[in-house]
């Protein structure tokens, strides 16, 4: 993945000089290891500060919401899906957009790597597959696809699926992986079990929304956890609240996520957010054999009908 | 939901046109067997002191 950014550099510096779009939205380094931050380079001159490493989970389809202004931006697979899907609900129009794709082998899992040392880790750089972890005292180098995040490593499209400009050459898609292990394994679970895993699963959840606020499909200009007039869901710190903002949101993304993460990645308390997602994104394929994002001339499936759609659960 | 832990039966979808009064019938007392068979639901309570 390194490598790349000159390739980006070069490719923003000449949108932004040609005048073809008003800023580009990159990443730049955070003030933390593994923590890359987007920013909006309006001017050639700062096109230096963009970055590109595995750090570059942010979904930045997120930044594109009802923005006017002519706009370049750097998308991986998922991003690119997220753009498709704001280009289909009418978020952005795709002709102010010039895409730079990204092709991806990943982002890592920033939890995964402060899980293995017991003390700080201060600086964090990668080379091909091996990524190097410092810190006061210990150094050590670990394999990238341990520390991928998990969505990364279920992921069959890394390639950009819309995209005007190519940093670099495709990469391979990953083939006959299992994508959906973890929600056979709810599935199988008895009703009980399955509440109780939920349970334990949202027990550390602090309500800050986070996973709402990096979420490119959380737009709403006012969400339903906000409104109080009517309040759809109580505000407190209940159990019975916190399930029905998470399930509630997840139904809000059914047939839309992407699966890019962003909820997983940002929550400060690590809880796997996808897992309420994934089982929508699976019953999407299963039902409906729709994959979001992916194909930019078709309506999702909960937006048109079809004399085939599945209807068993209408007694 | 049924993914989320809520019993199979609980939840229930039909569709009845306003002409059809037995099937109506029909499908509620089928929905209220089945929930009664299922017993009072224990989850998504909470504390009326809680209620907010």
């Amino acid at each position: 993945m390194l490598g790349y950014i000159d390739k980006i550099r070069e490719i923003s510096k000449r949108l932004l000089d040609e005048g073809r779009v008003e800023m580009v939205i990159g990443f730049r380094k955070g003030t933390m290891p593994m923590m890359n931050e987007p920013t909006f380079v309006k001017n050639s001159g700062e096109v230096s500060k963009l970055v590109w490493d595995s750090n570059c989970g942010i979904n930045l389809a997120n930044y594109l919401t009802d923005r006017k202004e002519k706009i370049g931006v750097i998308a991986k697979g998922c991003d690119s899906r997220n753009i498709v899907t704001h280009i289909l609900e009418n978020k952005i129009k795709r002709d102010k957009l010039v895409i730079i794709g990204v092709p991806c082998k990943g982002m890592i899992d920033r939890r995964r790597i402060t899980a293995v040392f017991d003390a700080e880790v201060r600086e964090v750089s990668e080379e091909g597959d091996t990524v190097t972890v410092k810190g006061a005292g210990f150094e050590k180098k670990l394999k990238k696809s341990d520390i991928l995040q998990d969505n990364c490593s279920a992921c069959i499209h890394r390639n950009p699926v819309l995209y005007d400009e190519l940093a670099v050459p495709l990469v391979e898609e990953q083939k006959d992986i299992e994508r959906y292990a973890d929600i056979r394994r709810i599935e199988a679970m008895s009703p009980q079990e399955k509440w109780q895993y939920f349970e334990d699963l949202i027990a550390p959840c602090i309500r800050c929304y986070a996973c709402r606020n990096a979420c490119p499909l959380c737009y709403c200009p006012t969400c339903f956890v906000d409104e109080s007039r009517p309040q759809w869901v109580g505000k407190s710190q209940d159990e019975t609240d916190i399930r029905t903002f998470h399930f509630l949101r997840a139904y809000h993304c059914a047939g839309r996520c992407t699966d890019c993460g962003a909820c997983e990645r940002a929550c400060p308390v690590g809880i796997k957010v996808r897992q309420f997602t994934s089982k929508l994104n699976k019953d999407c394929l299963d039902m409906f054999g729709w994959e979001a994002g992916v194909l930019p001339d078709q309506r999702p499936p909960l937006d048109t009908f079809k004399p085939g759609d599945p209807g068993d659960f209408i007694k | 939901m049924e993914h989320m832990g809520v019993e199979p039966g609980r939840l229930s979808f039909s569709w009845i046109s306003s002409a059809e009064s037995t099937k109506f019938v029909d499908v509620v007392k089928d929905v209220t067997a089945t929930v009664k068979a299922l017993g009072p639901n224990n989850n998504f309570k909470k504390a009326a002191d809680k209620v907010a």
